[in-house]
């Protein structure tokens, strides 16, 4: 993991409070598809860290990207930032997604709600990489609607085939990511997905109907990242491996997680 | 110019008066890439209890202005895990450890202290008598000076390290508190341990923190702790280590001369991995430029 002060390279809006920030960082030699960064505030009176996962990364020229909703202080001051500004950024923190549990699945299904979509789009070029074709995924993305607009799907294009939905029906399907996933008739056998916690629960029973794999990320409020305060937990069915107790440390033995490991 | 930091408590010498507070640290293990732990006056490890506990449901911590609430509810693997991994893999530094136990029952905190009496590796001992989220136990030992004394005197019956009691500041009278722990037999104190309180998620109609109430630190806390200090290390003559919401060599130096021998840095590790190895460097440097040329000569000294 690396400690240091990041440059901003480039910060762009990409809808309706949502923006993509690149950021100079050795992080990006160390990281993989669903970890996170812990980036700090400039503020003297905001302390914690705030977690955002890695949207991109690009390990020669030593940049990643971070793809963030404004949903307080801390993202509204990214969000303003501007080329040659800097802020504390430790990472990357957590496991990611596996990649290789997709190796010798058909059909291979992304699930992203809202602002999950991120850490999803480095895992579809990560699944590109190992070889998996573009017929073999499908994205299913889900927004709230033309006010908070939509952003990123274009991006999914090239590695996947990409199904959109929206609760106002202004965009693709009229309703939620499973819906779209009934709609279109889409019969998975692998699922990796990250949204809300009422859609990740969705997806965890989805996967146990049919008897399919599926790696969800959990959110949760974060003081150290680095899995030293065990503010972040999350009650597992197995006994976890830092505590031997039923609570896993999201920051650390996650954020992603065989849906059926945890209780949600 | 060079300055000696180095302080003993208790016969234990510390090669500088900076270490971690429990629970922020994890066991150092976490912490190691970033803070060579060989530099720290000590490494204090999380709360460890006879068997593993859970903890408190989430969500287990809020910001809060300059600083944070917890109600981790001292989730840990339990003495037998913690001795074979956490403590073995503390023995290869050049550090004091001290060991922070907690407990529901008396009987609980001395089954602790009597499996670590055998490990070498353990300088001292810290009593956690004061987190404010377990509902039995802890703060109630620490809440009632009656109490605090006799659980201080038991400990210290069963001891082979020297035992440092951690008070709580959730009392009227601080200096009662320390008075109490100091008739008991102990060999140090420390505190401050973090404030009751609450915060509301006004749009959601809903504590921020699953346990409804959490401590809190960070530098929001440091006048009144500053406070607390002052007054604890007037009260007895065993040593006091310093803490709540220290960031930097200056606000350990405040400790100091409020009468710590030591000081502790909790939540600001979580703000800069590196904040121990700064605020060691920051009272250096506060040394030489003030002409100080041995650490003694600030401690109490106002
Ligand atoms: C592993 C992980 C990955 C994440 N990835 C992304 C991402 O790629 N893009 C994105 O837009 N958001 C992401 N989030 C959510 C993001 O962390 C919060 O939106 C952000 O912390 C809000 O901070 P703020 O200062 O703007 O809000 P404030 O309300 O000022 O934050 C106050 C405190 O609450 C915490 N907090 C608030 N909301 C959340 C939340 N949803 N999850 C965890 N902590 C929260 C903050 O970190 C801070 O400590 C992720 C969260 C986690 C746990
Ligand atoms: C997340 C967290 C966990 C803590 N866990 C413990 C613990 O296990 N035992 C203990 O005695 N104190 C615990 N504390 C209290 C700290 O050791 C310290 O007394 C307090 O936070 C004040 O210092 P600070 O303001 O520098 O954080 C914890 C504090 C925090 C923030
Ligand atoms: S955020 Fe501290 S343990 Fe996960």
């Amino acid at each position: 993991m690396i400690n240091e002060k990041a440059t901003v390279i480039k910060n762009e809006k990409l809808a309706t409070g949502v923006y993509s920030t690149v950021f100079k960082t050795g992080i990006a030699g160390l990281c993989r598809a669903g970890q996170f960064v812990m980036i700090g505030t400039k503020s003297d009176s905001r302390l914690l860290r705030r977690p955002i996962s890695i949207c991109g990364a690009d390990s020669e020229a030593g940049e990643i990207r971070l793809v963030y909703r404004v949903a307080g202080y801390g993202t509204e001051e990214l969000s303003r930032a501007e080329k040659g500004d800097s802020f504390e950024i430790l990472g990357p923190s957590g496991n990611g997604f596996p990649v290789d549990k997709a190796e010798n699945r058909e059909r291979i299904l992304l699930i992203a709600g809202g602002i999950g979509a991120p850490p999803l789009l480095y895992l579809s070029r990560a699944l590109k990489k190992a070889g998996t074709e573009r017929e073999r995924m499908t994205a299913v993305l889900g927004y709230r609607g033309v006010n908070a607009g939509i952003f990123l799907n274009k991006e999914f294009e090239e590695y996947a085939e990409v199904v959109l939905s929206s609760d106002d029906g202004s965009t693709g399907v009229h309703g939620t990511v499973m819906d779209a996933v009934r709609e279109k008739e889409i019969l998975p056998d692998i699922i990796y997905a990250c949204g809300p916690l009422r859609m990740l629960k969705a997806v965890k029973a989805l996967a146990a109907e049919k008897g399919i794999p599926a790696y969800i990320s959990l959110e949760e409020r974060m003081a150290c990242g680095v899995g030293a305060c065990l503010g972040c937990t999350v009650k597992t069915r197995h006994t976890d491996s830092h505590s031997h107790v039923n609570n896993a440390r999201i920051c650390t033995e996650g954020p992603v997680f065989e849906a059926e490991e945890v209780e949600i | 110019m060079s300055v000696d930091l180095s302080v003993t408590i208790a016969g234990t010498v510390f090669k500088n008066p900076v270490m971690d507070a429990s629970g922020t640290f994890g066991s150092g293990m976490e912490y190691a890439e970033f803070t060579d732990l060989n530099r720290l006056g000590a490494v204090v490890t999380k709360g460890v209890s006879n068997v593993p506990w859970e903890g408190n449901p989430t969500p287990r911590i809020a910001e809060t202005p300059s600083g944070m609430m917890n109600a981790i509810g001292l989730q840990n693997p339990g003495i037998d895990v913690f001795i074979k991994r956490d403590l073995s893999f503390l023995s290869d530094f050049d550090t004091n450890v001290i060991v922070n136990v907690c407990g529901h029952t008396e009987e609980e905190y001395i089954e602790v202290v009597e499996r670590l009496a055998g490990e070498s590796r353990v300088q001292m001992l810290e009593i956690n008598v004061s987190c404010p989220n377990v509902r039995t136990g802890g703060i109630a030992f620490g809440t009632d000076k009656r109490m605090l004394e006799r659980v201080t005197s038991l400990v210290k019956k069963k001891a082979k390290q020297p035992v440092i009691m951690k008070l709580s500041p959730n009392v009227t009278d601080i200096s009662e508190m320390a008075k109490a722990a100091e008739a008991g037999g102990a060999d140090a104190i420390s505190l401050i341990n973090t404030l009751m309180a609450m915060k509301i998620d006004i749009y959601n109609r809903k504590f921020a923190i699953a346990n409804r109430t959490g401590g809190l630190s960070g530098p929001a806390i440091r006048p009144v702790a500053v406070r607390m200090v002052y007054d604890a290390s007037h009260a007895v003559k065993i040593p006091v280590i310093g803490m709540g919401g220290i960031t930097s060599g200056e606000d350990a130096v405040e400790f100091m001369m409020a009468g710590a021998s030591a000081v502790a840095v909790g939540m600001y590790n979580f703000h800069d991995p590196e904040a121990m190895i700064k605020v060691i460097g920051g009272i250096e440097s506060f040394c030489v430029k003030t002409g100080v040329k041995d650490i003694h000569e600030i401690i109490g000294c106002i």
